[in-house]
């Protein structure tokens, strides 16, 4: 590789999205900083679901979405058009806001990933694989004894851990997460940050969440969007390390919705 | 909707109850005439199925020509010696029937039992000269019994169930007493396994097409070329969906009449097999595959649409949870829509099929045989169905017929339900094996 | 899994993810581009079989009209089928095919939209359960099991009723009823669909208004669902027009111009049945007599469920 290394995973500039005429998110520029954790906040419409899909392009399962501008991971443009979506989604997974478990066995969704991208190894080798992933997903303590069931018959929680293991078993650098802990409790929410602090080591991680506090203590930098009044689409308003945006936003439309005086 | 009187005011007090209760009363005989007609429907079924097993069991009458009692002094003929069986036949037939039988195998060296019937087909003959369903046999008995003394004095009433094990492993014959629908059954067999091949996979993938791929642009849009092909597809999946919808609605008789032009004319080469050299050359394409064929394109739209609408069911969350994963489209489709979309297409194919099994009219129209005895043997064979049959004996004006049909109707039935049945056991194994 | 497995891999060093080599670009999928020109063609059989039909109804009636035995006009004005003597009619036919669905929607509106409005707006749930699964019973009995019924009980029936005089032995009221008692399924589930998409918030409107139960159903729940009942209604008769076993088992097997229904008289699909159930040689007048009558029954079943289709989609505009 002759590009060198960026301290960003994926940097978008100038994006837009768009679906059908509708102009969803426009222009927005942005690092994704590797190992750290990015909060994506903002309004509900404001297009932050959009933004992330756009980083693995999950929009090109919406008919009529399109994409301008550029997103670059490790140097090259996901837009270019001998890109394959495939080899993206790959490389940056995804983990939804509802948990989305296959009707399948915990074990045969964990290993569904690597059987796919053709996993080329032993039975014992998978089952470490899955078994890695489910403890790097703090789950594997509370489903061991029972890898035959059902994904669907563990609490949803564990649900959402499952779908964060599942993520892990195909080795992707960057993981990208859609409100990850709106279905769920405090407790298990807090076992969902704890556990994307631990894979910071390994993984960068972006996250879209309406809960400021959760912004605030899990982030290591923050994006603000917002909706422009004019034409509806969502814009970048501010982006810092968590701390500043939090502390001394420089735009008063950020404070205004940190401290929830609208959104 | 509630009545104002002439003043103009809504009724009051002591009125209020008195129209409540009077429209109340209305209510209630509608809703006694709305359950008389659903139950009218429940009435139907019980007459349907009281007819059929009326005609399929009941009584025959059957008249000698010459009682076996006189033959044979009195003995059943069960009783009597080979010598006594060959001294009767010798004694009561022409000389001539006598030396065909030596010819076929001298009478000496036949069996006892291979003597008996000879006996009974060739001087007893045994006829039916009236027939009667259960309902008759069963609480007008000694009517029945009075009119046969008058009529047929030697006639001798007995028990008949028209569906027995020989009717159903019998080949056709002439003969109501002994034709069976062996030769249906079998053909009935070859054309539903022959459609379920053909109609399951052009099916399932028709859908497939329609509910993952319609919006998929498979050319490159930057040149205008592919810009065209892209709206050239997609213009036809369009057209796809509209056409199998209308498709849906043509009667099942064009179906045989489409047949008839290209399966069983058009392409006879193929259908009937001389194209890949030998085979019966008397079925001229109207064999099993054409009604095969003709039976496909007739259930096709059906099993589209149960199986885009099984597709179409699970939950697009699962969808995007494997391309998220870095899976492609196929991995998808066959990984995880199918697997969670089988039940529901398996139960809509096999109402699908099970519609075609008792189809009639189009393969009246492709030239279904009405009357062969040979077993079906592959996909260039002539063939009849079980319906086929039914259809062929009811339009007979003999009451003996008409009861083989009903029997026949009952085998027709049976392998419904058991087809239904095993619908039904496979969707819920396929459910219980998805756990969750 | 094993429990054997013990060392946390997840404290070990991970390979770096760094060194990982990406490769984003697009390979050719051939197997997947494959697949999906396969699937294309499989839909497509359904624009051949379209193209077929029409085709083939076309070519060989053109040639039946080319036949100077007849003639377009004399087609659709003459009351006379008779090929022996080169008649050729249809209106024999039509007429009969309009009779006997006629009788048969006579007997499946009433029927079929009573049992509808029983099962969506009365029933409760396990009557419903019950009932639901025997109208789906009598839907998925074979056509010729409904003839068979006809001619053997309903036949029968009618001439005790009515006097053997009156009634012959194949008659389009018998065959008519049947179809009626055939098609009703049909229209009492497209319809329950259509009254059960109603919004619950519609009736409880209306309850709330002091509505009796008939009341909401007939002036409320009804007439939202009209659409989805008229194209049921439409839908059915196209069926009853195309249905062939009953009336070639009950109608009568002769042509005949009568709008008496105790009398014999042939359909359309009757005829066709009946025509090439003997042994037709191909190129024949009769052979092609059969396309020319297929034509316009394609056309009239064709027209009809357009119509009905075209209602159903304005009715799910209303709601959406
Ligand atoms: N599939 C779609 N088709 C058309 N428009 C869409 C689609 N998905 C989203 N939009 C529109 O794009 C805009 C941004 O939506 P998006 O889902 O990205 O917002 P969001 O910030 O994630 O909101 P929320 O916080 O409620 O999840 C909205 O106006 C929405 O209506
Ligand atoms: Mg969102």
């Amino acid at each position: 590789m002759t590009i060198q290394e960026s301290k960003y995973a994926i940097e978008a500039h100038g994006m837009s999205v768009f679906y059908g005429a509708f102009r969803a998110v426009k222009g927005v520029t942005l690092g994704i900083e590797k190992n750290r954790i990015t909060a994506l906040i903002g309004p509900s419409g404001c297009g932050k679901s959009t933004v992330l899909r756009s980083f693995n392009r999950m929009n090109d399962l919406i008919a009529g979405a399109r994409t301008e501008g550029e997103v670059l991971y490790r140097g090259q443009n996901l837009y270019a058009p001998d890109v394959d979506a495939v080899q993206v989604r790959r490389n940056i997974g995804m983990v939804f806001q509802k948990p989305n478990p296959f009707p399948k066995s915990i074990y045969d969704n964990i290993a569904y990933g690597p059987r796919i991208n053709g996993w080329r190894g032993s039975k014992s080798e998978l089952d470490e694989l899955v078994e890695r992933a489910l403890r790097d997903a703090a789950l594997w303590d509370e489903v061991k004894d029972d890898l035959k069931k059902s994904g669907l018959a563990i609490s949803g929680g564990q649900q959402q851990r499952l779908c964060i293991a599942r993520a892990l078993a195909v080795e992707p650098e960057v993981i990208l997460m859609d409100e990850p802990c709106s279905a769920l409790d405090p407790i298990s929410t807090l076992k969902i940050e704890e556990l994307m602090f631990e894979l910071r080591q390994n993984y960068t991680i972006c996250i879209v969440t309406h809960n400021m506090q959760q912004a605030s203590r899990a982030s290591d930098y923050t994006a603000f969007f917002l909706m422009d009044r004019q034409d509806r689409a969502g814009q970048l308003i501010e982006y810092g390390s968590t701390d500043q945006i939090f502390q001394s936003p420089r735009d008063n439309r950020t404070e205004q919705y940190i401290s929830g005086r609208f959104g | 909707m509630i009545p104002s009187s002439s003043t103009g005011r809504l009724p009051q007090g002591r009125e209020v109850n008195a129209n409540v209760a009077r429209r109340q009363r209305y209510g209630k005989a509608w809703e006694y005439l709305l359950l008389t007609s659903t139950l009218l429907g429940l009435v139907v079924l019980v007459l349907l199925i009281f007819n059929i097993v009326n005609d399929a069991f009941g009584a025959i009458a059957t008249q000698s020509s010459v009682e076996v009692e006189s033959l044979t002094g009195g003995r059943d003929l069960e009783e009597l010696s080979q010598a006594e069986l060959i001294a009767i036949l010798e004694a009561e037939l022409r000389s001539r029937v006598l030396r065909n039988l030596e010819r076929e195998q001298p009478l000496v060296e036949r069996e006892q039992a291979n003597l008996i019937d000879l006996i009974n087909t060739e001087i007893v003959k045994p006829e039916i000269v009236a027939i009667y369903p259960l309902n008759r046999f069963l609480f007008e008995r000694s009517a029945i019994e009075a009119q046969l003394a008058a009529e047929f004095p030697r006639a001798e009433l007995s028990f008949k169930s028209w569906l027995s094990g020989n009717f159903i492993t019998n080949p056709m014959s002439s003969d109501p007493l002994k034709a069976g629908v062996r030769t249906a059954i079998l053909g009935s067999l070859w054309l539903l396994s022959l459609t379920i091949l053909i109609a399951f996979p052009l099916g399932i993938g028709a859908a497939i097409y329609l509910e993952e791929y319609k919006n998929e642009k498979p050319f490159d849009e930057r040149s205008s070329l592919g810009k065209r092909a892209n709206a050239l597809i997609t213009r036809a999946a369009g057209l796809i969906e509209t056409n199998i919808y209308n498709l849906s609605g043509v009667p099942s008789i064009i179906y045989g009449i489409l047949g008839l032009a290209i399966f069983v004319r058009a392409l006879e080469t193929i259908t009937s097999g001389s194209i890949f050299g030998g085979s019966d050359t008397t079925a001229n394409g109207r064999t099993i595959l054409s009604a095969a064929l003709t039976m496909t394109l007739l259930i096709l739209p059906v099993v589209i649409i149960s199986s885009q609408e099984a597709i179409r069911a699970v939950p697009s969350s699962l969808r995007q949870a494997s391309y998220g994963l870095g899976a492609t489209k196929w991995q998808t489709i066959w990984n995880i829509v199918l697997p969670n979309a089988m039940p529901g297409i398996l139960t809509g194919t096999i109402l699908a099929v099970s519609r075609a099994i008792g189809e009639t009219a189009p393969l009246i129209v492709i030239g279904a045989s009405t009357f062969i005895v040979t077993d079906p043997e592959g996909l260039f064979s002539k063939f009849t169905v079980l319906p086929i049959q039914i259809y062929n004996w009811t339009s007979r004006p003999q009451e003996e017929f008409r009861a083989i049909a009903a029997a026949a109707i009952m085998v027709l039935l049976t392998i419904l339900v058991t087809l239904n049945a095993t619908a039904i056991i496979l969707r819920n194994y396929l459910r219980s094996k998805r756990v969750g | 899994m094993t429990d054997q497995v013990t060392v946390s891999s997840a404290t070990q060093p991970r390979r770096a993810i760094s060194a990982k080599i990406v490769q984003l670009q697009r390979r050719p999928r051939i197997g997947e581009t494959i697949i999906q020109v396969v699937l294309f063609f499989c839909g497509f059989v359904s624009i051949f079989t379209t193209i077929g039909i029409v085709y083939v109804l076309f070519q060989e009636s053109l040639s039946f009209f080319a036949d100077p035995e007849v003639s377009l006009s004399e087609f659709f004005t003459k009351t006379v089928w008779q090929p022996q003597i080169g008649e050729f009619g249809i209106l024999p036919l039509v007429n009969a095919t309009l009779l006997t669905s006629f009788i048969a929607m006579l007997v499946a509106l009433p029927l079929g939209i009573g049992m509808a409005i029983y099962l969506s707006e009365y029933a409760s749930l396990r009557l419903r359960s019950t009932l639901k699964p025997i109208i789906e019973l009598l839907a998925g009995i074979p056509t010729v099991v409904y003839g068979y019924f006809a001619l053997t009980f309903v036949t029968p029936a009618l001439r005790d009723l009515f006097g053997r005089d009156t009634v012959s032995i194949y008659n389009n009221l018998s065959a008519g009823l049947v179809v009626g008692i055939l098609i009703t399924p049909m229209i009492a589930t497209l319809s329950e669909d259509a009254l059960s998409a109603v919004p619950s918030s519609l009736r409880q409107a209306s309850f709330g208004l002091g509505a009796t139960r008939w009341e909401t159903a007939i002036h409320i729940v009804v007439p939202a669902a009209l659409s989805g009942i008229i194209a049921a209604a439409i839908i059915a008769m196209s069926r009853a027009v195309g249905e062939t076993m009953v009336v070639a088992l009950a109608a009568g097997a002769s042509p005949n111009f009568t709008w008496n229904p105790f009398q014999p008289a042939e359909t359309m699909t009757g005829h066709i049945a009946r025509i090439s159930g003997g042994d037709l040689s191909y190129g024949s007048i009769d052979y092609r007599s059969i396309f020319a009558i297929g034509l316009v029954l394609f056309f009239v079943t064709l027209i009809l469920n357009i119509a009905s289709r075209q209602i159903v989609r304005r009715f799910r505009e209303v709601y959406e």
